[in-house]
């Protein structure tokens, strides 16, 4: 549904977005990723419609974004950063409005306006002016107005921004669910967002793409991925690390006493046999009878990754 | 024969369809059109400033009128002089206040991205907002209208110079929202609108007011003086003052809303690329 091909925009000598491409079907939930000023909202505006792009093309179910903007458009429902909505109208009239612009009337005003209003929650607050409301349901009245004509393409710029963490849940069931038949890219920087509810996310660095992958893909770029943990009681750390360093699939072996039990950590010697190297250590304990509280293979943290690809150093070289 | 008969009608429908088509992305850009006047309308009227705007109008109307107009002083049926002849001044002030928001306050909350990613051309809302302010300066101007019974009780004015009148004092109004919404587009902070909008219209009566004109006779050629005295509101305004409806006046005052509407979108292009 969404086509981004090398797009770049220069602000200046400023290059915010520096030859970015992605695709998202329908069907698809990709979370976009970055430190702050890395390009994400320039590259949502631009994938909107309301910046124009330096070079580079975006289409919108087939509709070019710089040539067919109307019908691009159309498709697409928009939640920007800080999701502004018009203080002086109340929660009805501003989503009447956004209805009114997205050529709905009459029945179809009507049904629209009532199943966003379910779905944001707005039920309460629908005669109450905008500005009286409280930062999440200015929130959720302007997400709800990104709904209203059930688009095919949604763009949210950081959707969960501001809300309380029972608001956040909705929120990501909402995207989660709505993800099943819509394509939709939302920015964020709270990972653990990215692992509930996307199907597959790109950090961007410096208007970069530096990553593009599953969540379970970008988890296991993390130094510690394929880890194995081992907890055991009643042994010296000496010994579990000798013991341990006879495994095949075993790298580097650190064990070390933490109160009454040892703690080992155990690297594959190559990446992506986790599996395999859980299962040796587990006969290795085996063998040995060690009583043991846990044995766990490390997935590889999201913001592990984050930082390593994203820190200044590693975007210079 | 059959053959060709068929070719024409084909074509014929092909030429119904796409007129249809243009039609519906017409009404379609009409609807929308509205559908952001209305807005801004409701915004006027939902908040006390419509109010506040309209009373203070009609009070300095009054003021300029009856006190520094020596309406009832002067003994005649006219409303050229003592009524029409402060509105540039008026509006001076009060046009640049209606329309100081237009796009500055859409720049500052941040709903210019909201307003420009719906599926409408700029230009709809260009126009929307500027006839949702012109309607509101007009339903004030409209509420004038007891100085019309009042003159119409007291003597026998020419209906035909007071409906001019009235025309040009509407027109003015437009001319002075085109600059004003112009300048709005151009900062996000309505005060600076504002001013750059008063300073703006003022020069625009100051080139053709005769004080002005005067002095420029003295010192620069004919052609030149004359140009300048064409580009002002306030030459222009003069002869439907007076009562005469002239198609230069009207031509003027279409192409200062017309231009200026067309460079609120070329300023609105720079800010969404900026």
């Amino acid at each position: 549904m969404i086509t981004v091909e090398n797009l770049v925009k220069r602000f200046g000598a400023k290059c915010a977005v520096d030859n970015i491409s992605f695709e998202v079907k329908r069907g698809e939930v990709l979370g976009f990723l970055g430190p702050n000023g890395a390009g994400k909202s320039t590259t949502m505006r631009i994938v909107t419609g309301f910046m124009p792009a330096t070079s580079g093309r975006v289409t919108i179910g087939g509709h070019d974004v710089a040539e067919n903007p109307i019908a691009a458009k159309k498709l697409v429902g928009y939640l920007p950063e800080s999701a502004p909505s018009y203080p002086d109208m109340t929660v009805g009239g501003f989503l009447a409005w956004a209805a009114d612009m997205r050529g709905l009337d009459g029945a179809r005003k009507a049904s629209a306006l009532q199943r966003v209003t379910e779905l944001c929650f707005l039920q309460g607050v629908l005669h109450q002016s905008v500005d009286t409301l409280s930062k999440g349901f200015r929130h959720r009245t302007c997400l709800a107005q990104s709904l209203i004509h059930d688009p095919e393409v949604l763009v949210l710029d950081e959707p969960t921004d501001g809300l309380d963490p029972n608001q956040k849940h909705e929120i990501r069931q909402l995207i989660k669910r709505m993800g099943e038949t819509k394509a939709i890219v939302f920015s964020t920087h709270i990972l653990e967002e990215v692992e509930a509810c996307c199907s597959r996310a790109i950090i961007i660095d410096r208007g970069r793409v530096v990553t593009d992958g599953t969540p379970e893909q970008l988890k296991a770029k993390d130094d510690d991925a394929g880890m194995v943990t081992l907890r055991v009681h009643g042994v010296d750390a000496g010994t579990v690390q000798a013991k341990l360093s006879q495994v095949v699939e075993a790298g580097r072996v650190t064990a070390s006493a933490e109160g009454t039990r040892v703690v080992a950590r155990v690297e594959a010697r190559r990446r992506g046999e986790g599996g395999d190297l859980a299962n040796a250590v587990a006969e290795v304990v085996h063998r040995e009878r060690w009583r043991f509280d846990e044995l766990h293979t490390e997935e590889g943290r999201l913001d592990n990754v984050f930082r390593k690809i994203t820190r200044p150093d590693s975007a210079r070289s | 024969m059959e053959g060709t008969g068929r070719g024409v009608v084909v074509r014929r429908m092909k030429a119904t369809r796409f007129m249809d088509q243009e039609r519906t992305n017409m009404s379609e850009g009409l609807r929308n059109m509205w559908a952001i006047s209305r807005r801004e309308l409701g915004g006027y009227f939902n908040s006390p400033v419509a109010y506040v705007f309209i009373v203070i109008f009609l009070l300095l109307n009054g003021f300029f009128t009856f006190s520094l107009g020596y309406y009832f002083e002067r003994g005649q049926a006219s409303l050229a002089e003592p009524f029409f002849s402060w509105h540039p001044w008026l509006y001076l002030f009060l046009v640049p206040s209606v329309g100081m928001r237009l796009w500055a306050e859409e720049r500052r909350s941040g709903t210019l991205e909201l307003l420009l990613t719906m599926p409408i051309a700029p230009w709809q809302a260009i126009v929307g907002k500027f006839l949702a302010s012109w309607i509101f300066l007009g339903i004030a101007l409209v509420l004038t209208f007891p100085i019309v019974l009042t003159t119409a009780y007291l003597g026998d004015p020419d209906n035909g110079s007071v409906l001019a009148g009235y025309l040009g004092s509407f027109l003015l109004a437009g001319a002075y929202l085109g600059v004003t919404e112009l300048m709005s587009a151009v900062t996000r902070n309505q005060i600076i609108a504002f001013i750059i909008s008063v300073v703006v219209c003022f020069f625009l009566i100051l080139c053709g007011w005769e004080p002005v004109t005067q002095f420029l006779v003295n010192h620069l050629p004919d052609g030149v003086v004359s140009l300048v005295k064409g580009l002002s509101t306030w030459y222009h305004f003069l002869a439907f003052q007076r009562g005469v409806i002239d198609v230069r006046d009207l031509l003027y005052f279409g192409s200062v809303m017309g231009f200026s509407l067309f460079a609120t979108s070329v300023v609105l292009r720079g800010v969404r690329g900026a």
